[in-house]
């Protein structure tokens, strides 16, 4: 009680015109932030996994396990946040058992479960079956037993059964694709339901999400790749590389068409909100949403990557001038998130005044903790990767010369 | 003793919720004890049947004061934290100017009422509008909480289950009358109950008994001979935001443009 009166007091005299006066403490702080922007990247890794499945976009090939994987690992961390800010997490479970069926936050549990049950780890495990049951083969002890176990103890390696493995995966990957698309689409449909807040409460909301989604994910996995290629002493594929950058720049310019969209539409419709949302960007978001959303997170990495498109850069410089952009997006996209999120509740539904957040450092809701589920996915993936070694085959295939098909 | 049914579902499913996670999940406990239910279905004395029910209030903007007894004494009643960030009602001093700008002020919730502004020529009219939770028929966070913690009960008050309450707080962003607080003790949502314990009892709220000029009205919606009825006849009603089609049970006489 005194740490939260005392965390409120000094922000009564940051308040700028009126707000009601339970408006003063803001809800969602940063780890609802963190939320969506963790979920964004495990929905952006997988679109970019089902280009190479269902569209056969061959060049991807190199990154596609590897996108996987970062699904898989940012998708276990994603939860944590909303359980950390709830009040009472040891009540969630009645999400699962008691679910008022109205509410969009309920459906989360479901959504989140057949994400990751009959999507991702299905065809992960299709994906991995041929290699589990070949790495079990090859080791001995509790290493076998292990992979024994995660390959539920299947020995099948005949034509047929890797076939079906193949055809499975495609199967799984068209399901999985609308699947993603829920899992962010609704995360923006949380916001954008929100008829009480005008900087939520938009249709584009659900949609803006999901691509903003698409280009994190995919800024991720080219940062991901870019940084385990040389420490596994391979060589980046240049090809791969500028594939996943032209895709980056097309996703971008969707995105950002309907961000623009969305601003164009509110300014000339100038409803109500307006003057507040005016005032909203102009004060309190000018440096998150105008310079590090637009500008550094959007404008910059475009024009960066058209550069690259329309001049023959080298290698070299290509790949340093890509990374810079992913590592802009990550920022940009992150700041989006903030934005909407921290955004919506800077301002008073009386549409007559502005708040202030403040973030802490400590605390369950802090800045240590948040730090702490960023970092996170990152150690699960490198276990994964450890323990999955996603690129088996195809160091298999470059080590030992090959026929040719 | 009356049950109505749905809240012996409730409890049904409370029960199967409760037993089911027993065997799943290790019980861990975090924040204090929920505070007293808002009324004990359990208590003989009590023969309260929220079917025969549909509350509602009248605010006549006119009659306010603006002394805060009311939001005064919502706190004592509600045991209602006397920090200046936890409303389950407030009042609001509005000054319309001549420049057409309007300032609104809320000091502490106007618990202890609002000091007398000086040097101010140029109001062009200025008045106290009280503001609590509108009891919404069409309840926005109603819709969003995602375990039903939050309910319409049978007589139209939008109710908080303390018990069943995640503190996940979207009732509180979904809620455009900024109604709502999370209890920093508790840690779960809460609001304005029209003072449920009181008016099973056949009391009026205390926000409306402690009003010295009798600018709130508490009663029935659905019978003519209720004061309610009354108000709504003798008067022109507005009610807040009106556009978002939450269709409050709060309605306000003499109603001003300017009201947020």
């Amino acid at each position: 009680m005194e740490e939260i009166v005392q965390h409120l007091t000094p922000l009564l005299d940051q308040v700028t015109g009126y707000i009601y006066p339970n408006e003063i403490e803001l809800h969602w702080g940063l780890l609802v932030v963190i939320y969506p922007y963790l979920t964004g990247l495990v929905a952006g890794a997988f679109i970019l996994a089902s280009l190479v499945k269902v569209f056969n976009v061959k060049e991807l090939q190199p990154t596609y396990r590897l996108s996987l994987l970062t699904a898989l690992a940012f998708i276990v961390i994603a939860p944590l946040p909303l359980l950390a800010h709830l009040g009472h997490p040891e009540k969630s479970f009645e999400i699962f058992l008691t679910p008022n069926v109205n509410s969009a936050m309920a459906m989360f549990g479901f959504v989140y479960a057949w994400y990751l049950m009959a999507v991702l780890l299905l065809e992960l495990w299709f994906d991995f079956r041929q290699d589990l049951v070949t790495m079990a083969n090859e080791s001995k002890g509790f290493k076998r037993l292990f992979y024994r176990t995660i390959s539920l103890f299947s020995k099948d390696l005949s034509e047929k059964a890797i076939a079906f493995d193949h055809k499975a995966v495609r199967v799984i990957t068209i399901i999985g694709i609308p699947s993603a698309f829920l899992l962010h689409g609704y995360v923006g449909f949380l916001f954008g339901s929100i008829k009480a807040n005008p900087w939520w409460s938009s249709v584009l909301i659900p949609i803006v999400f999901l691509f903003s989604a698409i280009v994190s994910g995919v800024a991720l996995v080219i940062l991901l790749y870019m940084v385990i290629t040389p420490l596994r002493n391979k060589v980046v594929d240049m090809l791969c590389l500028d594939k996943l950058a032209s895709y980056l720049f097309y996703i971008m310019i969707v995105d950002f068409s309907l961000e623009i969209l969305d601003f164009i539409h509110r300014v000339y419709e100038s409803e109500e909100s307006i003057s507040i949302l005016a005032s909203l960007v102009q004060n309190k978001l000018f440096s998150s949403l105008v310079i590090m959303q637009v500008l550094m997170g959007m404008i910059l990495p475009l024009f960066t990557i058209a550069a690259v498109k329309t001049f023959k850069v080298p290698a070299d410089l290509r790949k340093l001038l890509y990374f810079i952009s992913a590592i802009l997006v990550q920022v940009g996209i992150f700041s989006t998130r903030w934005n909407v999120v921290i955004g919506g509740q800077l301002f008073s539904k009386s549409f007559m005044g502005l708040t202030t957040y403040k973030m802490t450092f400590f605390g369950l809701e802090g800045l240590l903790v948040s730090i702490g589920l960023l970092i996170m996915p990152f150690i699960i993936l490198w276990i994964l990767i450890k323990i999955l070694d996603p690129w088996r085959s195809e160091d298999a295939a470059l080590s030992t010369p090959t026929t040719g098909q | 003793m009356k049950n109505s049914i749905t809240s012996k579902r409730r409890d049904v499913l409370k029960t199967m919720a409760g037993f089911a996670a027993s065997l799943l999940v290790p019980k861990v406990v975090r924040g204090e004890k929920a505070s007293a239910k808002p009324f004990d279905w359990a208590d003989d004395s009590i023969h309260y049947d929220p079917h025969d029910h549909k509350w509602g209030m009248g605010v006549d903007i006119d009659k306010c004061i603006g002394c805060g007894r009311c939001a005064n004494a919502c706190k004592i009643e509600n045991d209602v934290p006397k920090e200046p960030f936890f409303f389950r009602t407030w009042v609001e001093r509005y000054e319309v100017h001549e420049n057409g700008e309007t300032t609104i002020d809320c000091p502490n919730g106007a618990v202890d009422g609002f000091e007398k502004k000086s040097g101010d020529d140029d109001v062009l009219r200025s008045f106290f509008v009280p503001k609590l939770c509108n009891h919404c028929e069409n309840p926005p966070c109603v819709q969003v909480c995602p375990v039903g913690a939050t309910y319409q009960s049978a007589d139209g008050v939008v109710l908080v289950d303390a018990d069943y309450c995640l503190g996940c707080r979207y009732c509180i962003q979904a809620c455009p009358y900024g109604a709502r607080f999370l209890h920093p003790v508790t840690r779960t949502a809460e609001k304005c109950t029209f003072c449920y314990h009181r008016i099973v009892r056949g009391e009026e709220p205390a926000c409306v008994e402690a009003c010295p000029t009798e600018a709130r009205i508490f009663g029935e919606l659905d019978q003519k001979a209720s004061p309610l009825h009354r108000f709504k006849r003798m008067n022109h009603i507005g009610v807040l935001k009106p556009a978002l089609n939450t269709e409050p049970k709060v309605f306000y006489a003499n109603l001003d443009m300017e009201v947020k």
